[in-house]
């Protein structure tokens, strides 16, 4: 059973000074799975994300990822590993066209001169086109600036980030909050893509329909503990949003955040 | 495989909104060539452009400001400021002639210790060291103690100035060496603001260095999660365009064969209006060296243009400052138009 999970946190916690934002959080996502993460605003959602992609370092507790134990300093420790995350801002520099984002931070080295190395243009451009296929994204003008961009186009270019780098498990937070119908939709049709790729994947949101379009199990939230962790095919809306709410607590819940009143 | 197409429901954008910030300023100079071309034959009959002698002076008069102007526009290109420029030439320029002084000139300062007539790397080596210094604290403050770079830099500008002031108390330094005064000589300070200028344009173009220049300007909290080391980088930023105020310094020292401690005061306001007349956006992220370049060429055509129709310098200044003005006013109104297409 080991190898077959990709991530496992064990009593994650932790404390921004008094406020306990994420308590004794066990989870367990297995290789290809397709894991929602749900929630009220503050219940520790991105607080559980920001743990394990290493943007912030955790109080207590354990991170088991790819069978090691792991501790991150930083969001690019958690990359190098195999870790790609979309962020609810998107985390794009508006000012810079496609390669350049998709490897920003990573660039592709002609010369190296330390800060001063010479770009790979053309090797970037190459990756960013094949990167686009797998993803199966289409954008019409690759040295477009971000800031040309429509709100669908640039989500595309995040989403693609996480393709461009071999990758173990993609985090998603809230990838559509900010999309219309059209763009939303063009979003999902990646991640299904993903998932027929076999990706595991993380998915934060707040779409009941999506989550029930996309995910293979929901796992609740709620006050910085995990409070359910529920099969898709044995759940329904009405029940997540009852732990959601904290209209019904979970015995089955896996981990001490069960025992919550 | 489904292929999902970004484009299909975002509307078209049309060519126009890629062009390019340069453009405008070159469009801008275009004009000011020309006014002053026709201006030139009705009042003083005689060609503005086609004479060569003219547009030595010009791009010599503009260089040592068009130095310092291809340091702030990378310091403003990486989202900052910087104030400091024209007070690091003060302190550099002071600095440095006290040691290339001649022994021609009995009273030179270090003449006691006999420091006269010294090989011209021990100047050059010094000056670079004072700038040096100023860059890495203005890097350190702004990168490391997190003051805005608005402030560290005016904390920088005061105490430089007050550095090139208490040097010799306010009086200046002369008689430099005949190797010393070579650094100015002729058209020496236009070969090295081009030199640089070529420099910092490829810099800025093809390397890791611009890349993320452009990068912490544009989104400095995407560049962090990137895992850019930022404050790395804006130290490297900030030191560099010490350097090269520091350059200035010497440039000018050298050509005005003497040193003072007022020296390039309110020339790092220059500079700002340079890069921004070329299209380098104050918010960061966008402009570039071409478009500096041509902020420089600007300035000097507007400097000799006004002496070649003998109007008064005073109005040299109200136009400087109402074509800044116009300038950021044009591309705060492309920019408009350009998010209007989008939407």
């Amino acid at each position: 059973m080991a190898g077959d999970v990709i991530l496992k946190t064990v009593g994650l916690t932790k404390h921004y000074g008094g406020l306990h934002a994420l308590v004794e959080a066990d989870f367990e996502l297995r290789k290809g799975e397709h894991v929602a993460i749900m929630g009220d605003n503050g219940a520790g959602k991105s607080t559980f994300v920001r743990q394990i992609t290493g943007v912030d370092q955790r109080t207590s507790g354990s991170i088991i990822f790819d069978d090691k134990e792991v501790r991150f300093r930083g969001p690019l420790d958690a990359r190098d590993a195999g870790i790609e995350t979309v962020y609810q801002n998107l985390a794009l520099a508006d000012d810079l066209d496609v390669p350049s984002n998709l490897f920003l931070g990573r660039e592709k080295i002609l010369v190296n001169l330390g800060p001063f190395s010479i770009l790979d243009f053309r090797g970037m451009r190459q990756a960013t086109d094949a990167a686009l296929k797998r993803t199966a994204v289409k954008i019409p003008n690759l040295s477009n600036t971000i800031r040309n961009m429509s709100g669908g186009q640039r989500q595309c270019v995040a989403i693609a980030r996480t393709a461009t780098f071999p990758s173990k498990l993609i985090i998603m937070d809230e990838p559509t909050a900010a999309l219309g119908v059209q763009e939303t939709k063009q979003v999902e049709n990646i991640i299904r893509q993903l998932k027929t790729n076999g990706e595991p994947l993380i998915l934060i949101s707040h779409n009941m329909r999506q989550v029930f379009d996309l995910a293979d199990r929901i796992v609740v939230f709620r006050r910085g503990r995990i409070v359910a962790n529920l099969e898709k095919s044995k759940t329904h809306g009405e029940e997540v949003v009852a732990y959601i709410t904290g209209a019904k607590s979970a015995p089955k819940a896996n981990g001490p955040g069960a025992d919550l009143p | 495989m489904t292929t999902v197409t970004a484009s299909d429901e975002a509307p078209r954008i049309r060519r126009r909104g890629s062009w390019p910030a340069e453009l405008n300023a070159a469009l801008g100079l275009l004009v000011l060539c020309v006014l002053f071309e026709v201006l030139g034959w009705i009042f003083v009959k005689q060609s503005f452009l086609l004479n060569p002698l003219r547009l030595s002076i010009m791009i010599t008069q503009v260089a040592v400001v068009g130095i310092l102007a291809v340091g702030v526009t990378q310091v403003i290109i990486a989202g900052g400021i910087d104030l400091s420029g024209g007070s690091i030439i003060g302190a550099t320029s002071m600095i440095a002639m006290s040691f290339a002084q001649s022994s021609v000139f009995p009273r030179a300062i270090f003449a006691a210790q006999g420091w006269v007539d010294l090989p011209i790397w021990i100047p050059l080596a010094i000056g670079m060291a004072v700038a040096l210094a100023c860059g890495l604290i203005n890097g350190w403050l702004i990168a490391y103690i997190k003051i805005p770079p608005f402030i560290a830099t005016l904390g920088m500008m005061v105490t430089a100035r007050g550095i090139a002031l208490w040097y010799t108390e306010g009086k200046p330094i002369s008689f430099p060496t005949e190797s010393f005064k070579a650094v100015g000589d002729g058209l020496m300070p236009v070969w090295i603001f081009l030199a640089v200028a070529v420099m910092f344009w490829l810099l800025l173009r093809f390397t890791l260095y611009g890349k993320r220049t452009y990068a912490i300007g544009s989104n400095e909290a995407a560049a962090r999660m990137a895992g850019i080391n930022v404050e790395r980088h804006l130290m490297l930023v900030y030191t560099i365009a010490a350097l090269l105020a520091g350059l200035a310094g010497l440039v000018l020292t050298a050509r005005s064969q003497t040193a003072q401690a007022l020296f390039g005061t309110t020339n790092e306001l220059d500079a700002i209006a340079m890069a921004v007349i070329g299209g380098v956006s104050l918010s960061g992220g966008r402009g570039s060296i071409i478009g500096t370049a041509i902020g420089v060429l600007i300035f000097g055509v507007i400097f000799s243009g006004f002496i070649f129709l003998s109007v008064s310098a005073y109005y040299q200044n109200m136009v400087k400052g109402a074509i800044i003005v116009g300038a950021v006013a044009l591309d705060q109104w492309r920019q408009k138009r350009q998010a209007m297409e989008i939407l």
